[in-house]
């Protein structure tokens, strides 16, 4: 029955999965009442499984790591939020982090999918059949992931602070972590996007030193400069300069620019092309 | 009738005031004494005593219309209560509103704060120590499993237990959404009196280990430290060793405060990663008011507290209807599925219902089959 289906049916199934993580969450929040963990994980179980199928599928098109438009970088960036998610945020109590998960992936997952053109171009073998090369691409993309997740621990300690400050502790606000927890994870979180994104770039230098007409000066500016905030917010974090609220602000500000910033960083790599969809060209 | 068959008789905080309450409290030899007359009660086949600081109650399967006074009698008799005194706050119900009752308890539903969760676990000891006993049978078995699942069920499907409704309970709530695992927490108490002790156990209760007390009468710190296994520190010391600790409680009655917003702001340098909070529980207040606008320092005061426990009180409220109809419907299944198990209780006759069950001197006593130990023996 679901022999048949290709990349992108798979990819609207996960998406549809998402979506239901992120109703039935917010059904939970209007009522609120408490949201079965279990239940949320096991949905988002379920997509992040049909996504990893599409995603391999997609892989074996293009014929490796599938990064070679909008659509798979955004489709990679959500992808690895939930990874992460399963590393780390299960140890969560609440399930908040699982609805907010599961609902920024709902919202990159359907935003590619609904937006065509992110897709109108698939470019087989990008990384000239060198792992190194897609080893640093998936590793910077992860990284995205990473921060992805970090965003939706900063956003949640920006609603604890705010539910404690403003004496909001009923209702909805009940399901939120402890500001401390959120806190510690959000800071390990930086430390794991930070290091990622430093291991990408170092490995991605190599190939920069050896060839530098390689690699498009517009991307690497942007990428080094996402990865400079990063550091420069991790390096205030450690020496406690920047906390709380300011510091979760300051990792969602990060990603809004970051998630902006993949655009550029798509069109500067390969000089727009508009053959038609599903067409796979190689490089 | 059958319905007869199946009883609570007791006495619970809405019609029995502390003092009475204090009397009817049953010392665990006491009990182990009464539960022996019980067992030996005729009519009785199966029961189950609930004693808990709020309320009294026996469950009981009968086969004689007079059992239910027969355990009232055993009990004044146990406890050298007089049964006039028991009568004027008696509750006494039959049949499906007995159940019905049970349900209630054990969902919280007949607490004096509605919702709360510790009744819960004190029906279920009272049930497994009368199981374990041999003292409930195939009715009692069934009706308090399903009670069991029922309270479970209301709490899981209503905010009928959402939210803390005592004001040591909010703080410490408050203290677990700042810092989760309060076991690593370290806690300052400033003042030694009620309040301050009442919250330092509210916060023990919930695994905080770390504890110093600091009052302006030293020796008193020392007592209230010795009670609560923790340490004392010198009053003057509190704002200078403000940074060792995540929760400062303030419960001191000096005229002015006794932290200022600077000493807080210094302290903060010292720990930049964690908050503070403080639980300002003092009427005038301890805390600079300032204070709360500090960067990581959250500030509550008592009328914070209060009104966070009344708005979760309103709410409890709220959702007692929605909590009843699901029970409704339960006891109903219920009564259905243990009526034919019940045994039959013949009714009552002329003579028999004309007396006065309630005196001790008409009512059958065991000591129709065999004397009433007292607990004084």
């Amino acid at each position: 029955m679901f022999a048949g289906l290709t990349d992108r049916s798979w990819l609207w199934i996960a998406a549809g999965f998402y979506l239901a993580g992120f109703l039935l969450g917010t059904y939970s929040l209007l009522r609120a009442a408490p949201q079965s963990k279990s239940r949320i994980n096991f949905i988002i179980g379920f997509g992040y499984a049909c996504q990893f199928l599409g995603l391999y599928l997609r892989g074996l098109q293009v014929g490796g790591c599938p990064l070679g438009n909008q659509f798979e970088i955004f489709q990679f960036t959500a992808w690895s939020a939930i990874t992460l998610y399963f590393a780390v945020g299960v140890t969560f109590r609440s399930s908040l982090l699982g609805y907010f998960t599961s609902t920024l992936a709902c919202v990159l997952t359907f935003s590619s999918l609904a937006l065509p053109a992110w897709d109108n171009t698939r470019r087989a073998k990008i990384f000239g059949g060198n792992p190194w090369i897609e080893l640093h691409a998936s590793l910077a993309l992860f990284s995205y992931g990473v921060f992805a997740l970090l965003a939706l621990t900063a956003g949640l300690l920006i609603l604890r602070h705010y539910s404690i400050k403003n004496r909001k502790l009923g209702g909805w606000f009940s399901f939120l972590p402890p500001i401390l927890d959120l806190d510690q994870i959000s800071f390990r979180l930086l430390v794991t996007g930070v290091t990622l994104m430093t291991a990408a770039l170092a490995g991605g230098s190599v190939f920069w030193f050896r060839d530098p007409a390689s690699v498009n000066v517009g991307k690497l500016l942007v990428t080094v400069g996402v990865w400079a905030a990063y550091a420069v917010a991790l390096s205030l974090r450690v020496r406690g300069l920047l906390l709380a609220k300011r510091f979760a602000w300051t990792c969602l500000a990060l990603f809004v620019a970051a998630l902006i910033s993949l655009g550029p960083v798509d069109a500067s790599r390969h000089p727009p092309a508009l053959p038609p969809p599903a067409n796979v060209v190689p490089r | 009738m059958n319905a007869d068959a199946f009883f609570v008789l007791g006495a619970t905080h809405h019609k029995a005031p502390i003092s009475v309450r204090e009397r009817l409290s049953l010392s665990p030899a006491a009990a182990e004494t009464l539960a022996g007359s019980l067992r030996q009660l005729e009519g009785l086949q199966e029961f189950t005593i609930l004693s808990t600081c709020n309320r009294l109650e026996f469950y009981g399967v009968a086969s004689h219309p007079e059992a239910a006074a027969r355990v009232q009698a055993a009990f004044c008799a146990v406890q050298n209560f007089d049964p006039a005194e028991f009568d004027r706050c008696r509750l006494d119900l039959r049949g499906p509103a007995a159940l019905r009752h049970l349900l209630d308890v054990s969902a919280g539903l007949d607490s004096q704060l509605l919702g709360e969760n510790e009744i819960f676990g004190q029906v279920k000891d009272a049930y497994a120590a009368a199981q374990a006993k041999g003292h409930t049978g195939a009715v009692l078995n069934r009706v308090f499993q399903k009670a069991f699942q029922a309270a479970k069920h209301v709490r899981t499907h209503t905010a009928i237990a959402a939210g803390q409704v005592s004001i040591y309970s909010v703080a410490v709530e408050l203290a677990h959404s700042v810092f989760g695992d309060l076991a690593s927490t370290r806690i300052l108490l400033l003042g030694a009196g009620d309040i301050g002790e009442k919250t330092a156990r509210a916060f023990q209760s919930r695994g905080a280990t770390s504890m110093t007390v600091a009052s302006r009468r030293l020796e008193r710190a020392m007592e209230l430290a010795t009670t609560l296994n923790s340490s004392a520190l010198p009053f003057e010391q509190r704002e200078a060793r403000l940074a060792e600790f995540d929760i400062v409680v303030c419960a001191t009655s000096a005229p002015g405060t006794v932290v200022a917003r600077d000493a807080v702001r210094t302290a903060l340098h010292k720990r930049p990663a964690r908050p503070i909070l403080f639980l300002d529980l003092a009427m005038p207040r301890d805390v600079e008011a300032g204070v709360a606008e500090l960067q990581n320092v959250f500030l509550y005061n008592l009328d914070d507290l209060a009104i966070i426990a009344e708005e979760n009180r309103v709410a409890r409220e709220s959702e007692l209807a929605k909590c009843r109809a699901i029970l409704g419907e339960k006891v109903d299944a219920l009564w259905k599925s243990i009526e034919s198990r019940l045994p039959a209780v013949p009714a009552m006759s002329a003579a028999a219902e004309r007396r006065d069950l309630s005196s001790p001197a008409s009512a059958p006593l065991p000591a129709e089959r065999g004397a009433v130990p007292s607990p004084h023996h």
